[in-house]
């Protein structure tokens, strides 16, 4: 690499001059391809949305872009992003806890074939997923035709949050699973054995000993699953139709105006909110070694 | 001592999938015992200990303690507790707290688990080490940490997985004095794995010597190093020389041709039988003066003593003295009559199963 050839020269000709150039120079050159990508592609378009949010549409600065979170509309869609969002993390984690715990306690051998299942549908397109919910859902979708056979009454799910719901929690599920199963298999079964030797019956030693040790997962993927979850638009487009709208809609249809100002402003309250749920978050995260997805 | 069975294991079976761990084993331990089972890896030794434990259960046979089965109750109801091999403390929870959690889960007062701390923490020498966490101390502590917070639940018996496995040489020295100190102290039972014979000879009452499922011989410390039963222990135990030999009769075997007056009896006439010698029962002298002659091989310093290796009769002998003989330099050997064992050469592989000799 031709940073590294740079080093090099520039080491040898220092320690010619019998100066003293720090090993660490050449390996931190290593680091540069990443520091362009970060800073191209993650800085600066960040740099770019908080200039454009703080700026009117015929330019001088203005706050106005982010008071329109009171729009009525907007706050709407705010507060039912954050609902829903809430209620998919919850349910979310209701199903991937006693799922990680029941893939953990199994006899399988393979760790790599449980984790390959739960990414199994990953595999597939995301958008492809979400549309396939929504053949599903419609009023004529497979549900309703299942129902039909078995002569039960047709539901309307579609267009509704309940189907949104239904779309995050199947997209999103295999976020809090994984953290969770990875934090639960680092568990030493003698701790457990410990904890019962102690006299710990089984809910006593899941309370005390196996929740908080496998909090770090848990806090990953409440984290994995309520960011996207709260800035989707796909989702609520695909299974709440025109009817329903999230902050993430809005946002989208302000980018899609060419509204860029007003976009960004309103990026730039959402960012709010997420930065203050992930310091609340990281008061449970006490410094352990912090589990992440993979 | 009473014959008091406070531990009866009986035709106990384990099995892992087609592994046969253990097999119709049989094994009882005493009140206030120091009991150590000992073996190589893999003989079974802490899958007894977790069977008692409560950790596995057997296929077949029986776990009584004090009269009564337990062999189906589970680990939180048994009146023992279990020091691991890896501590498993809780990581999460200050030492004060690693301690008080079998308390508290009997539901004692504070005022009670306050004292009983204080108590533990003095006991294992780590005075004022209530809010440290664990992953700050130092292996040597968090062993002593993990013995603390098993004794202070007050248990008729303390089960301990190889503890001392991953401690330096002085440092495991140290904490096989202090075990010994608390046991004396807190006179409970202590049932104690480990695959370190130094460890089992310095600490033990009663040693159970196992191999692939089977115990092998039951005794004291000195009968088990003086007296190996077979010639797994022997091997297995110290050095030794282990020589095929025929026992003429009572009282003379012959060794590599040679006639050696021993002390045993009742082992027949012209019968093939294992004979242990230890090499520091072996006395180099003047050839002329020896039972046999020999050249000695090799010569190393050990420190307590030299160990040398001696060709006579067609075999390396191995033998330990404080005195050196130079390699090349010929050699009589001769042995006590009362440091020859004789053992029966066993039947088969499987033909294991000793006596308990007390």
């Amino acid at each position: 690499m031709n940073t590294n050839k740079i080093s090099k020269e520039s080491l040898e000709k220092s320690s010619k001059n019998g100066l003293q150039v720090p090993h660490t120079l050449s390996v931190k050159w290593l680091s540069f391809p990443y520091l362009v990508w970060m800073i191209g592609f993650i800085i600066i378009p960040l740099i770019m949305i908080v200039y454009y949010g703080f700026t009117a549409n015929e330019g001088g600065f203005t706050l106005s872009n982010l008071e329109l979170i009171a729009d009525p509309i907007n706050q709407k869609a705010l507060i039912l992003a954050l609902e829903l969002s809430i209620v998919s993390t919850i349910i979310c984690l209701l199903l991937a806890y006693p799922l990680a715990i029941i893939l953990n306690n199994s006899k399988m051998k393979s760790n790599s074939f449980i984790v390959l299942i739960i990414i199994l549908p990953m595999w597939m397109n995301f958008l492809l997923r979400t549309i396939a919910w929504q053949n599903i859902l419609e009023k004529t979708g497979v549900l309703n035709n299942v129902l039909h056979f078995l002569h039960l009454p047709a539901v309307n799910i579609i267009n509704t949050p309940t189907a949104i719901i239904l779309g995050m929690v199947y997209n999103f599920l295999p976020f809090m699973v994984l953290p969770i199963y990875n934090v639960l298999i680092k568990i030493d079964k003698d701790v457990i054995n410990a904890a019962r030797d102690l006299g710990a019956n089984t809910s006593q030693t899941f309370l005390k000993i196996i929740l908080p040790l496998s909090l770090p997962g848990v806090v990953s993927g409440i984290t994995m699953v309520f960011v996207p979850s709260l800035t989707t638009f796909v989702i609520s487009s695909i299974l709440g139709g025109s009817k329903i709208v999230l902050i993430g809609n809005v946002i989208e249809q302000q980018f899609r105006l060419g509204n860029w100002n007003t976009g960004s402003g309103l990026s730039l309250v959402l960012m709010v909110f997420i930065l203050f749920s992930m310091t609340i978050l990281s008061k449970y995260d006490k410094g352990s070694e912090g589990s992440n997805l993979w | 001592m009473t014959d008091n069975k406070l531990i009866n294991l009986m035709n106990i079976t384990k099995s892992f999938g087609d592994t046969v761990v253990l097999d119709d084993l049989n094994l009882y331990i005493r009140e206030n015992e120091f009991v150590t089972l000992l073996g190589p890896s893999g003989c079974g030794k802490t899958t007894t200990l977790r069977i008692i434990g409560g950790f596995e259960t057997p296929n077949k046979g029986q776990v009584i303690f004090e009269g009564k089965d337990i062999t189906k109750l589970p680990p939180n109801e048994r009146q023992l507790n279990t020091v691991f091999q890896k501590y498993a403390l809780f990581s999460h929870m200050t030492i004060a707290e690693n301690i008080a959690f079998g308390l508290k889960i009997k539901k004692k007062s504070k005022a009670y688990i306050q004292d009983k701390i204080k108590y533990a923490l003095k006991l294992v020498n780590l005075d004022g080490f209530e809010n440290r966490m664990p992953d700050s101390l130092s292996g040597g502590q968090q062993q002593r940490i993990a013995i603390a917070r098993a004794i202070v639940n007050e248990p008729k018996v303390l089960l301990l997985d190889e503890p001392l496995g991953a401690l330096d040489l002085k440092l495991r020295q140290d904490m096989q004095y202090e075990l010994i100190r608390l046991k004396n102290e807190l006179g409970i039972t202590f049932v104690y794995v480990t695959h370190d014979q130094e460890e089992a000879l310095t600490m033990s009452d009663t040693i159970v010597v196992m191999n692939q499922g089977y115990i092998q011989q039951i005794g004291t410390p000195e009968k088990i190093y003086n007296e190996p039963e077979n010639a797994f222990v022997a091997d297995f135990i110290g050095d030794s020389n282990i020589i095929p030999s025929i026992m003429v009769e009572d009282k003379l075997v012959t060794i590599l041709g040679a006639n050696f007056p021993c002390v045993d009896i009742g082992f027949g006439k012209n019968k093939p039988v294992d004979v242990v010698i230890r090499p520091e029962d072996i006395d180099l002298v003047k050839p002329e003066e020896g039972i046999i002659t020999g050249r000695v091989t090799s010569l190393l310093f050990k420190g307590v003593h030299y160990e040398m290796e001696v060709m006579a009769n067609g075999r390396e002998w191995l033998v330990h003295s404080t005195d050196l003989s130079p390699v090349g330099s010929e050699v009589g050997i001769k042995v006590d009559p009362y440091d020859i064992q004789i053992m029966n050469k066993p039947e088969s592989e499987d033909e294991q199963a000793a006596e308990i000799a007390q």
